[in-house]
């Protein structure tokens, strides 16, 4: 593993995609190599873009791509499509949208599925992010699903959040709502060549005024990605908010929010399992399960005691070893 | 749990018909399957780069434009390429083939070629089996 790690540092793509693909499997080996690339210095900046289906965050990376090597900045873009909750197949279509930058060597392109994971990412999104990382890439692009209003997992991976929307999205009650458009560091309004582009920004920006004062006021931005129209001003916000974090201290703060996004997302899976797991064998789900049929038990109760029960007993428990 | 099976479904060259390719992307979807979509008018040279970065186990090309003897050998030249003159991958070819071209492509490297009125279960079904092959190879 450590030899795929020096691999993926002389710029080996073949490794790199191999090594997100045991990493996104959970693969014997993967925490090993996960563990080794962790421990290798990285610094890729990290400019997460979300918005609803169909906004055009796909033909917008393309153009942010392109943006970005013409400042003669090396890009990785980790673009991820949802799972079929009902297969586990999925259709991976950002690629469709790549016409600008497609063999440049100083680019790498990632499709991963969501794999069933909630919150517009997927559950390898740290550790591949770390790998990508490893590889030396200035910049990591990442695109979500096409969101709804409240998957914000993107908020905890990059330093710099984009939130994409179009013209017609619905009146300014929208903008009042928690959710997506509270994590926004910058705002586009993509398709901005269709009517009602003016308005939609002007009730952005009316939002915005209404944030408390201070600190980082997200700029709006109309873009037409396809055509190129106002990416060169997308990518000076990108820039302007990146300094920002730099010289407020806000930049480490992002950073530790990503590695504790991270923990927890391991700590989950580890007790969860371990708790179900336990309780399955020695036949107590099974007994919690009959109590609730029968309406004698509460899931807040189960989950209590189960939690009492198999989380702190005992050497082998994950806490104790994490601490270890 | 066992590997996913991802596949990369690429529109090489002129040709701008994709309901094919889309029917059997879904298709593979519908079975479990990862399926990356090159979108149309893609280079050989762009395929190669897009299997390798997705680490695909299967390319499939579709193909209606008549240019298969061209396009089809090209990719596999950029895919040996890629990867250090070796072919990983399961390539297979799906379009208007004429039958009298399939054993130059199976030459070329091609694993098999699905003409018109091949059910999507029979590839589907093609492309697990040997998958499956390949890996425990």
């Amino acid at each position: 593993m450590e030899e795929l790690i020096q691999m993926i540092r002389r710029g080996d793509r073949a490794a790199l995609a191999r090594a997100i693909s045991l990493v996104e499997d959970g693969a014997p080996g993967s925490r090993e190599l996960v563990r080794a690339a962790y421990r290798t210095p990285r610094n890729s900046r990290v400019i997460g873009i979300t918005g609803a289906p169909g906004v055009g965050k796909s033909s917008l990376v393309d153009g942010i791509v392109d943006q970005l090597r013409s400042a003669g900045r090396s890009v990785a873009v980790i673009a991820v499509d949802p799972s079929s909750p009902f297969t586990g197949g999925a259709i991976l279509g950002d690629r469709v949208r790549m016409k600008r930058r497609t063999t440049d060597p100083q680019v790498f392109f990632r499709s991963l599925a969501s794999r069933g994971h909630l919150g517009g990412l997927t559950r390898a999104t740290g550790d591949v992010l770390t790998l990508v990382g490893v590889a030396g890439f200035d910049d990591v692009l990442v695109e979500t699903v096409g969101a709804g209003q409240s998957e914000v997992d993107v908020m905890k991976y990059a330093s710099t959040v984009l939130v994409v929307l179009t013209p017609g999205l619905g009146d300014s009650v929208q903008t009042l709502k928690a959710g997506i458009l509270e994590i926004g560091d910058v705002f586009v309004v993509n398709k901005a060549d269709l009517p009602g582009a003016d308005r939609t920004g002007a009730e952005l920006e009316m939002m915005l005024d209404m944030r408390p004062q201070g600190g980082w006021r997200p700029p709006v931005i109309k873009t037409v990605a396809t055509s190129g129209v106002g990416l060169d001003e997308l990518a000076r916000a990108i820039d302007a908010h990146y300094e920002y974090l730099k010289s407020s201290g806000n930049l480490k703060t992002r950073v530790r929010n990503r590695f504790l996004a991270s923990i927890e997302d391991y700590l989950k899976r580890e007790m969860v399992d371990k708790v179900l797991k336990a309780a399955s064998t020695s036949g107590e789900l099974e007994r919690c399960l009959a109590a609730l049929e029968a309406g004698e038990d509460d899931p807040a109760s189960v989950a209590s005691r189960l939690a009492a029960r198999y989380l702190t007993a005992g050497p082998c428990s994950p806490l104790v070893r994490s601490e270890g | 749990m066992e590997r996913k099976i991802r596949v990369l479904v690429g529109k090489p060259g002129l040709d701008g018909h994709d309901r094919g390719a889309m029917v059997v992307a879904r298709a593979y979807r519908d079975a479990g399957m990862e399926v990356i979509y090159s979108g149309l008018h893609r280079t050989p040279e762009e395929l190669a780069r897009m299997a390798v970065e997705e680490d695909v186990d299967v390319v499939a090309l579709s193909i209606l434009s008549g240019a298969h003897m061209t396009l089809v050998p090209k990719v596999i030249e950029h895919l040996k390429k890629e990867k250090g003159g070796v072919l990983d991958v399961l390539v297979l070819v799906g379009g208007v083939i004429p039958r009298e071209d399939i054993p130059a492509l199976k030459a070329a490297g091609v694993a098999e070629v699905f003409g018109p009125g091949t059910s999507t279960e029979e590839i589907v079904e093609y492309t697990r089996t040997h998958v499956r092959e390949k890996r425990a190879s």
